[in-house]
């Protein structure tokens, strides 16, 4: 049975959590907002609204997408809604100092203007709580190398949705070798002619087949890397 | 023309790969194909020979990305009917010098927007993008217009009403890469289906590019069985991509293609062809293999990754569907 009318309000935290799962699997950004400013208004950190709402709800979103359930127009949606949510708590987390889970910069390489599938990734990484920094489309190797430098960030992230400019990763991978950076960050990849075999043989450290792969990909790397940091 | 040919042949045969060809000729990533129209005549015309000596019966132009809204990355956004006219004009060349009928299909690629609501592009406005590359493809001489490697069925539409609005016959593939559907969830039925309701008909409906030859023939397989009349297009990749030093390879054989082709004949494909990595070594094959076979019964998905290899990107398990939510119900 639908229910439309459900009054957010007088959900106890609980149901309100689960119910604000099912608002950003239906890409319902007014209900997910709203959901956000409640629990906030009940006394709950920034950080618990982000990781217990909004990155376990994209999380639902991204098992399904992974699994050929949901597309493309679906996890858009869910992703605007998740968006929405972080509008709210991104000043506030800033206040508190919550801790954050890594740092991407992304973008899809020179050549190519597809970006759907990119910010697709940029959007769930951010719902997964990474700071993500989106140079956009046709990226040559200067802007990923002053990006990060700028930004020193975790990962890099590459896109390409072109037989004729995938290759390009290669050009970029290579360049932080010279540069010798390329122990310092993760390099993932993704695209719809990729493969893993390809994303190896460019050098990348991973392939990811969707969003949600991406984020799955990106924890693991960080959690590598916390232990050998605790290790060492 | 491409009625003429289908009258009197069983399946007519389409071209390799235009991308990856272009970079064994000296392309570098990120490099815009279109720009070799007018940069490297030769090198296109060379790449539209190779595979009318292999056998091919259509060629696309070198204008996959040709729209202004691809062209616009290379600075190039004013070049749209010169491009695409001679993309149309080095294909027509070599078709015309050939001794066989070839048919010039025009190739019309994806913009790269998502349409709105979930983008910014209007239908109104995509048709106007697609109706001035048309514009060129036509001036140039091509026969048809060959819209490709699709996921959106708005995106379909619009090219197909830039087509009709240009007075030019077209046919549309879509890319089915994910999980046996676009990655916009359209499914082949319901992609053969949108068709239907398109203003002008299109002359063949059906598949290119994606992730894997056995991937395809289960979406042409689908679209066969649900428009059993309609002519049906199968464009498959030749194996998966791999880099060695520094050029790309594809991983498919011309035994495999020469198979993919059989069992893509047998799918009730009536035009077949390869996409990305798919040389004129290949597409000779593919045309030798067409030509000692006798279209057999439909394959099933078992028969095809038997013969073609692990489906790349499988359907989801028996069953599962959307959640329910208790605001969409159960």
């Amino acid at each position: 049975m639908a229910d439309d009318d459900i009054d957010l309000d007088a959900l106890p935290d609980d149901e309100l959590v689960t119910q604000m799962h099912d608002d950003l699997y239906d890409g319902l950004k007014d209900e997910v907002t709203a959901g956000v400013d409640i629990l906030l208004g009940r006394g709950w950190t920034p950080y618990r609204v982000l990781t217990e709402a909004l990155v376990e709800g994209m999380r639902i979103v991204g098992v399904d997408f992974r699994d050929g359930i949901l597309f493309v127009p679906e996890v858009l949606l869910s992703a605007n809604a998740m968006k929405a949510g972080m509008a709210i708590l991104k000043p506030l987390l800033a206040q508190t100092g919550a801790p954050k889970t890594g740092k991407m910069v992304i973008g899809t390489v020179k050549g190519d203007i597809h970006d759907i599938g990119k910010n697709l990734v940029a959007m769930m990484m951010e719902g997964a709580g990474f700071e993500v920094v989106d140079l956009g489309v046709n990226t040559d190797v200067d802007r990923y190398l002053a990006a990060i430098d700028e930004h020193q960030p975790d990962i890099l992230g590459m896109s390409a949705l072109l037989t004729t400019t995938m290759p390009y990763m290669k050009v970029v991978i290579e360049a932080l070798k010279t540069k010798g950076i390329r122990d310092r960050i993760v390099v993932l990849v993704g695209g719809a002619p990729l493969n893993e075999e390809f994303s190896l043989s460019v050098g990348a450290d991973a392939y990811c087949r969707d969003a949600a792969v991406a984020v799955e990909t990106a924890k693991a790397f960080m959690a590598r890397r916390s232990n050998q940091m605790a290790a060492g | 023309m491409l009625q003429d040919l289908l009258r009197t042949r069983d399946w007519l045969l389409a071209d390799g790969a235009t991308g990856t060809t272009l970079f064994a000729m000296g392309l570098t990533s990120g490099e815009a194909p279109e720009l070799w129209n007018h940069a490297h005549p030769d090198r296109i015309r060379r790449l539209h020979q190779d595979f009318v000596s292999a056998g091919a019966d259509i060629i696309l132009t070198n204008s996959f990305g040709g729209t202004s809204r691809r062209l616009f990355l290379h600075n190039a956004q004013d070049r749209v009917i010169e491009l695409n006219r001679l993309a149309a004009q080095h294909a027509r060349a070599v078709a015309d010098a050939a001794d066989h009928p070839v048919v010039v299909a025009g190739s019309v690629g994806p913009t790269g927007d998502l349409f709105a609501p979930l983008g910014a592009l209007t239908e109104a406005e995509a048709v106007d993008i697609f109706a001035e590359q048309i514009e060129g493809l036509k001036a140039g001489g091509a026969d048809l217009i060959w819209i490709e490697t699709m996921s959106a069925v708005e995106e379909m539409r619009a090219a197909a009403t830039a087509a009709a609005r240009c007075g030019m016959d077209y046919v549309v593939t879509a890319s089915f890469d994910t999980a046996g559907r676009t990655m916009m969830g359209i499914t082949p039925e319901a992609m053969a289906d949108a068709t239907t309701s398109f203003t002008q008909a299109p002359h063949g409906i059906g598949c290119n590019c994606g992730v894997g030859a056995s991937d395809l023939l289960v979406s042409v397989l689908g679209i066969t069985a649900a428009k059993p009349d309609a002519i049906v297009i199968a464009k498959a990749n030749c194996g998966i991509p791999q880099v060695r030093g520094g050029s790309i390879d594809y991983s498919g054989t011309p035994e495999l293609m020469a198979d993919y082709a059989r069992l893509a004949c047998d799918s009730g494909a009536r035009i077949i062809g390869g996409c990305c990595g798919t040389t004129s070594d290949h597409l000779l094959a593919m045309r030798r293999a067409l030509e000692t076979h006798r279209r057999g019964d439909r394959p099933d998905t078992e028969t095809l990754i038997a013969r073609l290899g692990a489906l790349a990107s499988p359907p989801p398990r028996e069953g599962a569907t959307r959640r329910a939510t208790r605001r969409s119900g159960a």
